[in-house]
C-alpha cells in the first residue's frame, strides 16, 4: 500500500499512515482552514486500508491541539477504525496527551466512550 | 484642521488609547479581516508572549484553545456591514487582570441570526461540564462539517476549557445587521 508521510506545520499535523512498518500516527497541531481538504486524502487511505488491514493495528494520537471542525475529523476516522474492529480485526488506540492538558485525556475519554475500540491513555513530559 | 493640529491630534489619540489599554491590562487588540493567516499570528504571538510569562501551561493552552475557536469563528461567520464588502472582519481583545483572562471578539452579524445564536448561547450557558461534554459528543456524532468548516462545536468547547458561562451582547445596528460581542473568561488559578 502507499505510503502517507505528512510533515506538520503550524496548523496542520504530521502523519504517518505506514501498513509496511504498521506505523499509523497524527501528532502535532491540527487547525487547518479546510479541515476536508486536509483530512479527505486521509480518510480515504483509510477506506482503501480497510479492505486488507494488519491483524492488528495501533494507531497513534499525539495531538498538542486541534481545533473544533478537527474534532470532527478525528471522530470519523476513529468510526473507520471502529468498522475494521467490526469486521474481526484487532485495533488499538493510543491517547498520548501532556501530563498537564487534562482537556486533551478528556478529549480522549470522550472519543472511547463514543468508538467501541480500546484506548490506552499515555501521560508524557515535556 | 492645519496638518500640525492633525499630527497632534493623532497624537493625543494614541496616547490615550495607549494609556487605556494599560490601565484596562488590554495586551492586544486588532480591528481588520479575519483570516486564518491572521488567526496564525495571533495565537503565535500570544503563545510567545504567554511562553516569556510566568503562566501555568495548562492556562496558556486554554488561552491558545479559545482564542483559535473564537478568531476561526469570525472568519467562517462574521457578515459585512454592506454588501459590497466581503471580507469577514472582527475585533478581538485579549485583556488579563489578577484572576483571569478575558478574550473578547466582536463581529457584524445579520439580524435574521441573532435569534438562533442567542438560543444556542443561551442552551450552552445552561449546561454543566457533564451537560456540555454529552452535548459536544452528540454534535460531534449527528453534526457534519458546514460548507463554511465549521462543526458547530466553539461555544460548546468554549464552555468546556473554560469552565465559565459565555458573556455575549447584541447590538441592533440597523434593520439588517447586528455587533456581536461574545466575551469568553479563563481563570488564572
Amino acid at each position: 500500500m502507499e505510503l502517507i508521510n505528512i510533515k506538520g506545520t503550524d496548523d496542520t499535523p504530521n502523519v504517518i499512515l505506514d501498513k509496511d512498518n504498521a506505523k499509523f500516527e497524527i501528532s502535532g497541531r491540527s487547525l487547518p482552514e479546510d479541515v476536508n481538504m486536509f483530512y479527505e486524502p486521509i480518510l480515504e487511505w483509510i477506506d482503501s486500508y480497510a479492505e486488507a488491514p494488519c491483524e492488528k493495528t495501533e494507531f497513534n494520537f499525539k495531538l498538542e491541539y486541534f481545533n473544533t471542525a478537527s474534532s470532527k475529523v478525528i471522530l470519523d476516522i476513529l468510526l473507520k477504525f471502529e468498522e475494521i474492529v467490526e469486521n474481526g480485526h484487532e485495533v488499538l488506540i493510543n491517547w498520548h496527551y501532556h501530563e498537564e492538558e487534562e482537556d486533551m485525556l478528556e478529549a480522549g475519554e470522550e472519543y472511547a466512550d463514543i468508538v467501541e475500540i480500546p484506548f490506552e491513555y499515555i501521560a508524557y513530559t515535556d | 484642521m492645519d496638518k500640525k493640529s492633525e499630527n497632534q491630534g493623532f497624537l493625543d489619540f494614541a496616547y490615550q488609547m495607549y494609556k487605556s489599554m494599560k490601565t484596562n491590562e488590554i495586551n492586544l487588540v486588532y480591528e481588520g479581516e479575519v483570516t486564518q493567516e491572521i488567526t496564525k499570528t495571533f495565537t503565535s504571538l500570544t503563545e510567545k508572549n504567554l511562553a516569556k510569562s510566568e503562566e501555568s501551561n495548562t492556562v496558556q493552552r486554554k488561552v491558545f484553545n479559545v482564542m483559535v475557536e473564537c478568531l476561526q469563528n469570525i472568519s467562517k461567520h462574521a457578515d459585512s456591514l454592506s454588501d459590497e464588502d466581503e471580507d469577514r472582519r472582527g475585533i478581538v481583545m485579549v485583556s488579563h487582570g489578577e484572576e483571569s483572562y478575558n478574550i473578547i471578539t466582536g463581529n457584524v452579524i445579520k439580524n435574521e441570526k441573532v435569534d438562533d445564536l442567542k438560543k444556542n448561547l443561551e442552551h450552552v450557558n445552561s449546561l454543566d461540564k457533564k451537560g456540555l461534554s454529552d452535548l459536544y459528543k452528540q454534535q460531534m456524532r449527528e453534526g457534519r462539517i458546514s460548507e463554511k468548516g465549521g462543526a458547530g462545536l466553539g461555544f460548546i468547547d468554549i464552555a468546556k476549557k473554560t469552565g465559565s458561562k459565555l458573556g455575549f451582547q447584541f447590538k441592533e445596528l440597523n434593520e439588517e445587521v447586528s455587533f456581536f460581542i461574545l466575551t469568553s473568561t479563563i481563570k488564572r488559578t
